[in-house]
């Protein structure tokens, strides 16, 4: 489904007679072509989990990872350009740095994403820069609770208890959807993610993924940290056998 | 008189107290603002609104108090829009010691920051002269506040009622004023809490006198009018 731009669409700052900018739809075709990207809001924190292709058998596991703190509060997972989304890291962790500085506390999860989103809409309105290529899932936990955000190459930023990015993203949400994320701890929560994406994974198009996941709750004492090495593994065996039990129907 | 200079800076000698209760802060302050040995103003109000939940007792130099307060204002007015809910006191306190911080050659003023927020309750801060920020349970300042320290390790307790700490606040200020010079007037107090501010008034003739004090005189005029005796006879 793509869209002839014919002129529209060479310059981030034209817009088309049916007031659409093209650059930033094309740059949004650049995040859905990234593998997937999900997070999920339960009632204790925030689970985030990536599907990470691996383009090469000689990549050494854990390598290039596509999770990042920001702050000891919250974490970012990108979907897209990984280039792209290791300069909104930085600039994150630049804006959560110097709010501290002023403020003297750590600066809230809804004022961190709206920075983020600033910058990348920031960068969609100069022709001398091209968006950013990338969908950022931001998941913290503040004073007023585990909160989950997604930023778009437009700039847009909303609000989720459940949001999924890439690839697999209409079958992750359909997947997604149909979990209790109100009652589900973080724990389940992380089951359930790992259950997702070995489900959403494209076993024909894309070869092999890596499973990385992080999370920020309660249990990780309102810190943002990978999950713990015996809870992925739990994970990924309980992911493996649904898919079999799938299989096998 | 070579002791009344009037081209003296304003300095508001001042007793300024912040006090934590069970629910929110009560902060205290005398009204004396003075140029050398004349009082300028007799009845200053020293506790000065940040935003609607945290005031400020201001002591020291009257015009780097009011400066310091009016750049914080400004910044947390700024800041709560693009927050969208009111400052946290400790951000408020943070701003203020940034400010007496980094400009604490130029500076000579002591604050007490104190207020209520839904996230932490009721807090105070002291801000005093080289820009130290101090999380408390109570703070006294001002040069009324050297005759307090024994009276606060004495009669300061956790968990005091409103009632409680406004009377605490009323009776260290009208102590301060018996002792120091520097102090006098009006006790102004502000209780910030849930429910809002409330701004209370003791006028000086109203709080009680100390050892030594003598009861005051409206004026010696009275005396002509009053009925047969003569001035000066005892």
């Amino acid at each position: 489904m793509s869209s002839i731009g014919t002129g529209y669409d060479l310059s981030v700052t034209t817009f088309s007679p049916d007031g659409r900018v093209f650059q930033i739809e094309y740059a949004a075709k650049a995040v859905d072509n990234s593998g997937t990207v999900i997070g999920i809001k339960c009632k204790d924190g925030v689970v985030m989990g990536v599907e990470k292709l691996i383009t090469s058998k000689m990549m050494l596991p854990g390598s290039n990872r596509r999770i990042h703190s920001v702050h000891s509060h919250s974490g970012m997972a990108v979907a897209g350009l990984a280039a792209d989304g290791r300069q909104i890291v930085a600039r994150a962790k630049g804006e959560a740095s110097s709010y501290e500085s002023v403020y003297g506390e750590a600066i809230p999860v809804k004022e961190l994403a709206g920075r983020v989103a600033n910058y990348v809409h920031l960068c969609t309105l100069y022709w001398w820069l091209r968006p950013f290529g990338c969908g950022i899932i931001l998941g913290g936990y503040d004073r007023d609770g585990p909160q989950l955000y997604m930023i778009e190459p437009s700039g847009i930023s909303y609000r989720y208890f459940g949001a999924a990015i890439g690839k697999g993203k209409q079958a992750a949400k359909t997947e997604i959807e149909k979990l209790k994320l109100s009652e589900m701890t973080c724990r389940e929560g992380v089951i359930e993610i790992a259950k997702i994406i070995y489900k959403i994974h494209d076993e024909a198009k894309d070869k092999a993924f890596e499973l990385e996941m992080s999370w920020v709750c309660d249990e990780s004492k309102r810190k943002h940290e990978k999950v713990p090495v015996e809870l992925l593994e739990e994970a990924k065996a309980a992911a493996r056998l649904a898919l079999e039990e799938m299989d096998a129907d | 008189m070579d002791c009344l200079n009037l081209n003296e800076p304003h300095s508001m000698g001042t007793t300024i107290i912040g006090v934590t209760y069970d629910g929110g802060v009560v902060l205290g302050a005398d009204s004396r603002t003075s140029t050398g040995v004349y009082v300028a103003n007799r009845a200053s109000d020293k506790i000065t609104q940040l935003t609607d939940n945290v005031y400020v007792c201001r002591s020291g130099s009257a015009a780097d108090s009011q400066i310091v307060s009016d750049y914080v204002r400004y910044f947390l007015h700024q800041h709560t829009i693009q927050l969208g809910q009111p400052a946290t006191v400790k951000v408020a306190a943070n701003l203020v010691r940034l400010l007496a911080y980094n400009n604490k050659n130029m500076l000579q003023t002591g604050l007490i920051v104190g207020g209520w927020d839904k996230y932490e309750g009721g807090k105070i801060y002291g801000v005093p002269l080289g820009g130290t920020i101090l999380e408390q349970p109570f703070a006294i300042g001002g040069s009324g506040s050297s005759y307090l320290y024994g009276f606060f390790d004495q009669a300061w307790k956790e968990g005091m009622t409103k009632e409680e700490a406004e009377s605490l606040v009323v009776k260290a200020v009208s102590l301060a004023i018996a002792r120091d010079g520097a102090s006098g007037g009006v006790v102004r107090t502000v209780t910030i809490n849930a429910d809002g501010v409330t701004k209370n008034f003791y006028p000086g003739d109203t709080l009680p006198l100390w050892h030594e004090e003598i009861p005051a005189q409206n004026s010696l005029l009275d005396i002509l009018s009053a009925p047969s005796p003569e001035p000066m006879s005892m």
